[in-house]
């Protein structure tokens, strides 16, 4: 029906270490379509982030690769739009400026001033923050600055959008809000997406498919689960539906049964995150 | 019961007087009270030193020799007006004889006066901070963005950082006189010497605050410029530079107090006009004022030094974009 607009072939990332190099992931495949909802869930440091980053161009796989529209992936760009975990807005910019600083980068040659001012102005009024578009990042609350860095990324009309815990750090109200803001924008603009979440209800709420990953070292794709859910959902009816509670367990039994951590509670015995190594790379 | 609100009002508003005291009291008088207890402790200790240029000055003495100082200035600018008076006194009579007369003007030999001395050292002083701040901070930019440049200055800047100018001195002034020949100079050889020396030895404090500030920048906000692709310029223009301006500013503020404290120390041992040398005349010149005048420039120095610090505050609060930060 759909051609494969993004591709993950054969994806695998491994980090120089003192002892020797540390696989972080390893035979990602992953054929995403246009207009499809992805999420990724998985245990933290089981590279959920690896993989987006890698994505995005931000860190470059060792072995395989991602082609998006039949062109590979090689560093990072607008086109692959990233909402970062803690909104990341310069803090020295309005929320304004902020998406200005975006806009005028994809769209400089091809829109007029005016047009770049209304193009800014109608994705802030998408996320409802038209009334707080000039002020800074310092004075708005936790959400607001999620919604404009949802803006910013939504505004350079990229071909995949890749989201990083967007509402992870978000009180659960909040979270709930913007996530019905986010259904209702890919909705109307039908965006591709690929979220990365913690939260179960959120990732069935949202997906159309959800990509559970195994644990690291060498962590790759678990289980798809396809989310065969009819749109719109409403989480108040859904919260009832037997269908959704047969794929919220889906996903917890893998979570919690197929991929239990074997750690003892409160244990730092961890096995190295991704993070942690990424910190050995930059070195 | 008109009259009861009355008396609440007028209490409460006593009250609120109370503790504007307090905080006047916080804010003022107890700076001042330090700053008397010091004055008595300097009027006893001066009484017990015993120099050969007379006992050593109080602050009555000095506050006396700041009055003579101000006494000179305007006596020496009173000199000058006239001269130029009688000059023009001159010449229009000279031209009304004869409107062909070659009329000839002349410069006032002016003697420098204390005040002159101060303008002197703060124009040598801002002039060697600025070229230092035009070299360190693009420099700094530099090494705090990349690793290899780092490397590669590093070694030089550790060692040229902890040299005192009274190394370098002797070399600038050779170099100086080799270099800059000029029949017509512009700008004086010891105001050269002075400024090359402050640039010495204040770059390094900015540099090194601007590029451990640059290297600092925020790994989230580096990505978001990787994702937008912005060119190297806008990178550094909205990125780099808003984020390292706090450590650049805690930089030019180290460096302009080194700059200060550098110029006079040049002045006196090079003999190039400004405070140091004041002071190093008075010294020699070893009068029962002498003391009195040196003390009054001391306090001078650190009444400006302080000034500088004030004044790169306030630039510092108009540059950033943070306008809650606290900047002390």
């Amino acid at each position: 029906m759909h051609n494969i607009h993004l591709e993950l072939s054969q994806v695998g990332i491994s980090f120089p270490t003192p002892k020797g190099p540390f696989c972080a992931l390893q035979d990602v495949n992953l054929k995403i379509k246009q207009g499809e909802f992805v999420s990724l869930i998985g245990h933290s440091g089981c590279g959920k982030s690896t993989v987006l980053n890698i994505v995005a161009g931000l860190y470059q796989a060792t072995t395989g690769g991602v082609i998006l529209k039949g062109r590979e992936v090689t560093e990072p760009g607008p086109e692959r739009a990233v909402v970062f975990q803690n909104h990341s807005l310069l803090p020295w910019l309005s929320a304004y400026q902020n998406i200005e600083l975006a806009v005028k980068r994809v769209f400089g040659r091809q829109k007029s001033r005016a047009e770049m001012r209304d193009w800014i102005e109608h994705n802030l009024q998408l996320v409802q923050m038209g009334h707080a578009m000039h002020k800074k990042p310092d004075e708005i609350s936790g959400g607001m600055k999620q919604r404009v860095g949802i803006a910013r990324a939504l505004a350079m009309e990229p071909q995949v959008l890749l989201m990083d815990e967007p509402f992870g750090a978000l009180d659960a109200l909040t979270r709930a809000h913007l996530q019905d803001s986010l259904m209702d924008i890919q909705a109307d603009l039908g965006n591709t997406v690929i979220m990365i979440t913690h939260d179960v209800d959120e990732a069935v709420l949202l997906s159309d498919r959800i990509v559970m990953m195994s644990n690291g070292p060498a962590a790759t794709i678990g289980e798809i689960l396809d989310v065969d859910l009819p749109r719109p959902r409403d989480r108040l009816a859904l919260a009832d539906n037997v269908d959704y509670n047969h794929y919220r367990s889906a996903v917890l039994r893998f979570l919690y049964e197929k991929q239990k951590k074997v750690e003892p509670i409160g244990s730092k015995r961890d096995a190295p995150s991704t993070r942690k190594a990424d910190a050995h790379h930059a070195a | 019961m008109n009259s009861a609100i009355a008396v609440k009002q007028k209490w409460q508003s006593l009250r609120f007087g109370k503790t504007e005291l307090q905080a006047l009291s916080k804010a003022v008088l107890i700076p001042i009270a330090g700053l008397l207890i010091f004055l008595g402790i300097w009027h006893l200790g001066a009484q017990q030193v015993d120099t050969s240029l007379g006992q050593f000055p109080g602050p009555a003495e000095v506050h006396e020799q700041w009055n003579n100082l101000l006494a000179e200035h305007t006596a020496e600018n009173d000199r000058e007006a006239a001269f130029y008076e009688r000059q023009q006194a001159r010449n229009e009579k000279k031209l009304a004889a004869n409107p062909d007369a070659e009329v000839r003007w002349r410069e006032f030999n002016r003697r420098p006066t204390f005040f002159d001395q101060i303008t002197t050292s703060l124009v040598t002083v801002m002039t060697g901070f600025l070229l230092a701040t035009a070299i360190a901070i693009p420099v700094g930019i530099c090494i705090g963005l990349s690793n290899t440049v780092y490397r590669a200055l590093n070694p030089i800047i550790q060692i040229f950082k902890p040299v005192s100018p009274l190394a370098w001195l002797p070399l600038v002034t050779m170099v100086v006189s080799a270099v800059y020949v000029s029949d017509d100079p512009m700008l004086a050889k010891s105001f050269i010497t002075s400024v090359v020396t402050v640039t010495l030895c204040c770059l390094w404090p900015t540099m090194i605050n601007t590029a451990v500030g640059v290297a600092s920048l925020n790994q989230d906000l580096q990505n978001v410029s990787r994702v937008l692709r912005l060119g190297w310029f806008t990178h550094v223009k909205t990125i780099v530079l808003p984020s390292a301006i706090p450590m650049m500013f805690t930089g030019l503020r180290l460096s302009l107090g080194i700059a200060w404290m550098v110029l006079i120390a040049a002045e006196m041992l090079a003999q190039n006009p400004g405070l140091g040398k004041f002071v190093w005349d008075e010294f020699q010149n070893g009068s029962s004022n002498s003391l009195g005048r040196i003390c009054v420039a001391v306090l001078m120095i650190g009444f400006i030094g302080f000034l500088l610090d004030r004044a790169l505050l306030l630039l510092q609060s108009w540059v950033n974009w943070d306008k809650t930060a606290v900047v002390r």
